[in-house]
């Protein structure tokens, strides 16, 4: 009995902590969690229902590049909208009833981030044939009113990848991904393959933080940083990160080891603390931010997208960034194999080999 | 055991009390943080709609489950931290065998739930077997066995995932395998999982089993003190197996019901957290399998109802794990606190019953 109550004061420590972080890191954006709408002048009957995954507005990385999508939307179209976040270990009926919740409140279009809610737009949709949904990768929904936008990540990280191996002294690169879930081996295998087009005898070292259903490793720095600060000190020189915000802790690790790192999803070198900057070589751009508004816009302008979008180099969907500038010297080769890869002369591989 | 008015009403007392006390302390917290308390509640406390009844039943059945996983295990002492690993890797095996569908329609059902018990009751078994082997605390193994099931799991669906989507999955069961559920709510659109039967027959089970066998007995007295059980001829050793057996045998149905009722695979979206959430309510439970339903409903409404706080609040749904840690907390300090009043209170007794029995020796002297 003693034991169970001392055990139960632990566990209950341990809830608390969780909880209390957990509304540490949401409780400024309470306000926008409400209904809001853009500051402009355009107004718009539009409401626009959004659901985040795990992090929601605010997580510095994939949820917060929707978020701008719909910020400029708010701003430029005048569109309500409504938001709500998933939250860690939810029942797949959580997902469902909150994506039936904007629905019913007439909320349309409705937009699910990321692959977690795939069942669930599935199961809804259907339920709400008049309502429009979109969620981001992933393309396993075929009902008419529902909207896939996907990305070719695999296209970015081939040019971060060259990146990578044009800038490596040691020939030695690593990968850092989130979690080891094929979403993020896409990742991998871009980078791989424009390392290997550059350097085909490169080294390339490999780390997953967490394996599913684990998935802390989006949102780990330490994690993070043990995992680069292990490739750093294994000779590489340059570490690409699939990882989110557990990314700060490779940027940590590659200042510390006086290497270089290359981040995702947004140009981090433009959200990185100042004496982080010097260490970001580049960031692989992935336009989440572009998926959600260009939705938003093809529905305010009465025809939306339909089937399955794919945002690759082509249409400006993926890319590389050059803030900081260390990566003008070598542009030039990079914007070729990107033209390579736009006329289909480089075929990149989307697994990793 | 007799039954005590002014017992029961203290064990039913304690968690009222400590319900009241984690809307105090939850209101608390709100207030500090500039959230419109009233909104908060005025959104929990709502009146649930069909669906969400249909849910919170659904959501309970499956705690519940978790919660008697946990249970067993406390009843002697022992910490099964791993029934989150256990129930996962016996949904995956489950889900696996089920998709492969080697049997036909209801039998291939069964024959799944057969191979979720067994490898949920194999995997705890490891803690056990360490533990009387080696002398491993089963906290620690249990909770290394977790991770060990998270690896195992996350290879081995990789193997036998379909590819092509990013949320990889088993193949998914075949439909005269799925289970269509209870339609017991009005006009609610979903369904009570079928297989939550499991959970009210799994509850049969275990109070069966404590109260009404040679092995529950024993259980429960090692549980009580370990020596003491000794001196009267248990096998400490055996218990300790049998009873992480039994612990992860309840722990593989937790993913049942999930599986067969709503998920009809294994993926990367499968419910996880449920071995934890459940050592929470068996411990505002008491162990004991009506308060464990209780426990269940509560948590499973609470987790339901914070579902929409951040739409019509805008308040983070992460306030309600705040609400269920205090309730948490409180309850195991309130039985506490009673246990200690109580004590003192049969020592006061038997001290004046000694202090009245040596006056009356000493009147006739």
């Amino acid at each position: 009995m003693r034991r169970s109550t001392k055990f139960a004061a632990a566990l209950t420590a341990g809830i608390l902590s969780l909880a209390l972080t957990a509304c540490g890191g949401s409780s400024d954006d309470n306000g926008s969690a409400k209904e809001s709408t853009g500051s402009s002048g355009a107004k718009s009957d539009i409401k626009v229902g959004l659901a985040y995954d795990i992090g929601g507005r605010g997580d510095q990385s994939f949820n917060d590049m929707a978020a701008a999508g719909l910020d400029k939307a708010k701003s430029e179209f005048g569109v309500k909208a409504s938001e709500s976040e998933a939250t860690p270990d939810e029942a797949e009926s959580a997902k469902e009833d909150r994506l039936i919740q904007l629905a019913d409140g007439g909320y349309n279009p409705v937009i699910a981030i990321g692959f977690a809610y795939s069942e669930a737009v599935g199961k809804v949709a259907k339920q709400f044939p008049d309502t429009n949904f979109a969620i981001v990768d992933d393309t396993a929904n075929t009902d008419a009113n529902v909207t896939n936008l996907v990305f070719a990540e695999e296209q970015g990280s081939f040019l971060v990848g060259a990146a990578a191996a044009l800038k490596s002294k040691t020939g030695d690169i690593g990968f850092v991904g989130g979690v080891n879930v094929p979403l993020i081996n896409k990742f991998e295998a871009g980078y791989d393959a424009g390392a290997k087009a550059v350097n085909p005898n490169i080294k390339i070292e490999s780390a997953y933080l967490t394996q599913p259903p684990d998935f802390t490793g989006f949102n780990d720095p330490g994690k993070g940083k043990t995992a680069a600060e292990g490739q750093f000190d294994g000779g590489a020189d340059v570490v690409y990160h699939a990882a989110g915000g557990s990314g700060l802790g490779v940027f940590q690790a590659a200042k510390a080891a006086k290497g270089l790192a290359i981040g995702v999803d947004s140009d981090q070198y433009l959200t990185a603390a100042p004496d982080l900057q010097p260490s970001i070589l580049t960031s692989m751009i992935k336009h989440v931010d572009v998926a959600v508004y260009n939705f938003i816009k093809s529905f305010k302008d009465g025809d939306p997208l339909t089937g399955t979008v794919t945002f690759d180099l082509k249409s400006g969907g993926v890319d590389y960034s050059t803030s900081g500038g260390q990566v003008d010297d070598i542009k030039s080769k990079l914007d070729d194999f990107k033209k390579q890869i736009i006329d289909g002369t480089i075929t990149v591989p989307t697994t990793v080999k | 055991m007799t039954f005590d008015p002014r017992k029961a009403g203290l064990t039913l007392a304690a968690p009222l009390l400590a319900i009241v006390f984690a809307v105090l302390v939850t209101s608390i917290v709100l207030a500090a943080a500039g959230d419109p308390v009233g909104t908060v509640w005025q959104t929990i406390f709502t009146q649930p709609r069909p669906r969400n009844v249909v849910n919170i039943i659904n959501a309970a059945s499956v705690l519940y489950l978790s919660a008697l996983a946990a249970a067993v295990g406390f009843r002697m002492n022992l910490f099964n931290i791993g029934v989150d690993g256990q129930y996962r890797i016996a949904a995956f095996a489950a889900a696996y065998v089920a998709g492969e569908a080697w049997m036909p329609g209801k039998l291939n059902v069964l024959f799944s739930i057969l191979v979720a018990v067994v490898v949920g009751a194999l995997w705890a078994g490891i803690a056990g077997l360490l533990k009387v082997t080696r002398g491993v605390s089963e906290v620690i193994s249990t909770i290394m066995l977790n991770s060990i099931a998270t690896a195992l799991v996350a290879y081995f669906l990789r193997q036998v995932a379909e590819k092509g989507s990013n949320n990889i999955h088993t193949t998914t069961i075949p439909a005269s395998s799925q289970l269509a559920g209870f339609k017991l709510v009005g006009d609610a659109p979903n369904a009570i999982y079928t297989l939550s039967v499991l959970a009210v027959l799994a509850g049969i089970f275990y109070w069966l089993l404590l109260n009404r066998t040679v092995f529950g007995f024993n259980l429960r007295a090692t549980g009580m003190s370990e020596s003491a059980a000794v001196a009267s001829g248990v096998s400490v050793k055996k218990m300790v197996v049998v009873s992480m057996l039994i612990s992860g045998g309840v722990a593989g149905l937790i993913g049942m019901p999930l599986l067969f009722g709503d998920a009809y695979n294994y993926g990367l979206t499968f419910q996880t957290g449920l071995g934890f959430a459940g050592i929470a309510v068996a411990l505002l439970g008491r162990n004991h399998p009506v308060g464990i339903a209780l426990a269940a409903l509560l948590f499973a409404f609470l987790n339901e109802q914070s579902n929409s706080l951040q739409l019509k609040a805008g308040v983070s749904n992460d306030i309600v794990n705040i609400m269920q840690g205090v309730i948490v907390l409180s309850v195991v300090i309130a039985y506490e606190v009673v246990r200690r009043y109580n004590n003192a209170a049969e020592q006061r007794r038997v001290a004046a019953q000694l202090a009245a029995s040596r006056q009356a020796e000493e009147v006739p002297a």
